[in-house]
């Protein structure tokens, strides 16, 4: 038999018993449409964490804290260093954030490829103010070269000695204007504390908006000079080994260095005692989390798709039982057991197709029926998120594993059927 | 005239020990091509064996089963199933025709057994199906036919590789003599017109008369052959 007369053939038989086939079809489709639909709410999420990830900051730098010393052990406390500051606090793992100074700066610096270090001080100022009324805000510098999804104007210039922040889309009304374009270039005020008590305020120009990310609160950046002026106000009245000291450095590398050069640096950064992160690190450890609970979402989809194989075998054995006299025929004219074997995991296959392609489409449906009402009820607030996306890839595989499962599934009762002796066969009825 | 199958010192048992039957002692038998041959007995007497040996459906246990002097059994199955495919023809008490198929479906099995296509098919389906008179039914399920129709479709499906031989299990066994009739003629023309040789398995006396030869089985054993 030719491969088209076996598939004709093995269809005409799945359609010969409609409902066993429909009742096959449906366990298929369920384990297909859960491994889709999970499959499919992650990579939405993901993709979306991707764009995100870019408001986040620059890719091309690395956040570098001292590596946590424990401060203590199971044989007791850890040997007093006097050249070692602690910050206040501490947690129950045994860590205490230890402080760097300008010395941990220049060592940093010298390391091959990095281009720039900057030691990073917390800046928490009152209130920004923009026509009238003043707000809190949550304020960055700008490291590096802003990835920021902008809606209008640019992101902060550091090489700017003016003073510029770029702020996210959702102050503009509060600080007075009507649209992104109508505030780009104006004037707002950010007022200051210091630690003695006075309040400082430093106008700036607003050089950009961006979209507000949905990881991250709503920030907003300045750039290298408005941050170190508002650091002067803050720290006034400090004692200058406070002022001086600082948790985190970031340092720049350039954006076309390779995967391995980045490495270097990242290992030499541990072997002196720090360790550094990029932005794509912090991105991986959110999605190892997220894969996880993906994977034990498909598992779900797995046991459904292992119930429905048994479906499969337990059809095509009273499929070979039932035929038994055409398989005895078929033999007597002359049909190898080969083709025998094939015409029953066809059967097998397409059973793994029909299911598998109707899961995924009612998936798609599911999907898009759930991305509209999401839109529009909880995610209204998260513009650009599409919650469940199917990429071409994905609905492949799953199209593919499946036809594959039956596939192995249908072997048994087409072995069966391929060993049956045509006398015994024909004797049958 | 040539020999087409020769069966040598056949042996066929099945079952052990207290179950041990003998089903074939010592068969010889020498058909010649364009033949008509009866092989009759008694239910259980062997016959129906002794035609799925020399139908290769069945390997005896000792001795040889030659087909214009080869021993398929020999042979890689895949040439096994071509000589069944391509040189013998089957006919059956039961019909064996598949119910949910067309009778033209039904008579083109052979050839898509045989990798034939489909355009092909049809036009050769058609031939063979006017030759047994049953043009009008080609696209009518099998369900819907008369016994007769039925065993004419089976013979119809049995003609369209142009066999050599055609075996026949008891043809009219489930046939009312009037239709019997009818089925025999048919075959035997095919003998007359075309020279297919025909092995028919009956225990129909008038049947086994008509054709050249008898061979009467008892026990596994011939006791019997008539010319």
């Amino acid at each position: 038999m030719r491969y088209s007369d076996l598939i004709l053939s093995a269809s005409a038989n799945l359609l010969r018993s409609k409902a066993r086939t429909l009742l096959t079809i449906i366990a298929i489709f369920i384990g297909a449409m859960t491994i889709t639909l999970t499959n499919g709410i992650g990579t939405g999420v993901k993709t979306y964490l991707n764009q995100q990830i870019g408001n986040l900051g620059a890719t091309n730098v690395l956040t570098i804290n001292l590596s946590p010393k424990k401060t203590s052990n199971g044989s007791g406390p850890a040997q007093y260093n006097p050249n070692q500051q602690v910050s206040l606090g501490g947690d129950h793992f045994g860590g205490s954030q230890l402080l760097m100074n300008n010395s941990d700066l220049s060592k940093i610096s010298e390391i091959p490829n990095i281009t720039s270090v900057i030691a990073v001080h917390p800046i928490a100022p009152d209130y920004i103010m923009g026509t009238s009324g003043k707000y809190r805000l949550t304020l960055l510098e700008q490291f590096g070269n802003s990835t920021a999804d902008m809606l209008a104007g640019k992101g902060v210039d550091n090489n700017s000695t003016g003073y510029q922040i770029s702020i996210p889309n959702t102050y503009v009304s509060a600080l007075g204007y009507q649209s992104s374009q109508a505030i780009l270039n104006k004037t707002v005020t950010i007022g200051i504390r210091s630690a003695n008590g006075n309040l400082g305020t430093v106008q700036a120009l607003v050089s950009g908006v961006q979209q507000q990310a949905v990881i991250g609160s709503a920030t907003v950046y300045a750039n290298t000079s408005l941050a170190s002026e508002l650091y002067t106000i803050q720290s006034q009245g400090l004692p200058p080994a406070t002022a001086n000291s600082f948790s985190t450095i970031e340092a720049t590398f350039p954006s076309n260095l390779s995967a391995s050069k980045l490495q270097a640096i990242k290992n030499q950064l541990s072997a002196e005692g720090y360790s550094g992160q990029t932005i794509k690190d912090k991105e991986n450890t959110i999605f190892t989390a997220l894969t996880a609970v993906i994977v034990v979402l498909d598992m779900f989809g797995v046991i459904a798709l292992i119930a429905a194989s048994f479906g499969i075998i337990n059809t095509l054995y009273m499929s070979v039982q039932e035929r038994t006299m055409e398989i005895g025929l078929m033999k007597a004219l002359g049909m190898s057991s080969r083709k025998i074997f094939n015409l029953f995991s066809i059967e097998a296959v397409l059973i793994g197709f029909w299911g598998s392609i109707l899961g995924v489409l009612g998936a798609m449906l599911i999907g898009n029926v759930a991305n509209t009402i999401a839109n529009h009820t909880i995610l209204k607030s998260f513009p650009g998120l599409t919650l469940v996306t199917f990429p071409l890839t994905t609905v492949a595989i799953v199209v593919i594993g499946i036809m594959l499962i039956a596939f192995i599934a249908g072997t048994m009762p087409a072995l069966k059927a391929s060993r049956k002796d045509p006398i015994e066969a024909l004797r049958y009825e | 005239m040539n020999s087409i199958i020769k069966a040598e010192k056949v042996n066929k048992s099945y079952g052990k020990g207290e179950n041990y039957f003998s089903a074939l002692k010592d068969i010889n038998l020498d058909i010649k091509a364009s033949q008509t041959i009866a092989i009759v007995g008694k239910s259980g007497s062997g016959k129906s064996t002794l035609m799925h040996i020399l139908a290769f459906l069945d390997q005896p246990d000792k001795g040889q089963v030659l087909y214009e002097g080869i021993d398929y059994h020999q042979l890689k199955s895949r040439k096994l199933d071509e000589l069944r495919n391509k040189k013998y023809g089957f006919v059956f008490q039961q019909f064996f025709l598949n119910p949910h198929q067309t009778v033209l479906e039904n008579v083109v099995l052979p050839l898509k057994i045989a990798n034939i296509g489909r355009g092909q098919r049809k036009k050769r389906g058609l031939e063979v199906l006017a030759s047994v008179n049953l043009l009008e039914k080609a696209n009518s399920k099998t369900i819907n036919l008369s016994g007769g129709q039925k065993q004419r479709v089976a013979i119809a499906r049995a003609l369209i590789n142009d066999p050599e031989v055609i075996f026949a299990d008891e043809p009219t066994g489930n046939l009312d003599s009037v239709t019997g009739k009818t089925i025999e003629d048919l075959l035997f023309s095919l003998n007359k017109e075309k020279g297919i040789t025909l092995i028919i398995v009956t225990h129909d006396e008038d049947l086994a008369k008509r054709c050249m030869r008898q061979i009467s089985i008892t026990d596994g054993k011939i006791v019997g052959s008539q010319s």
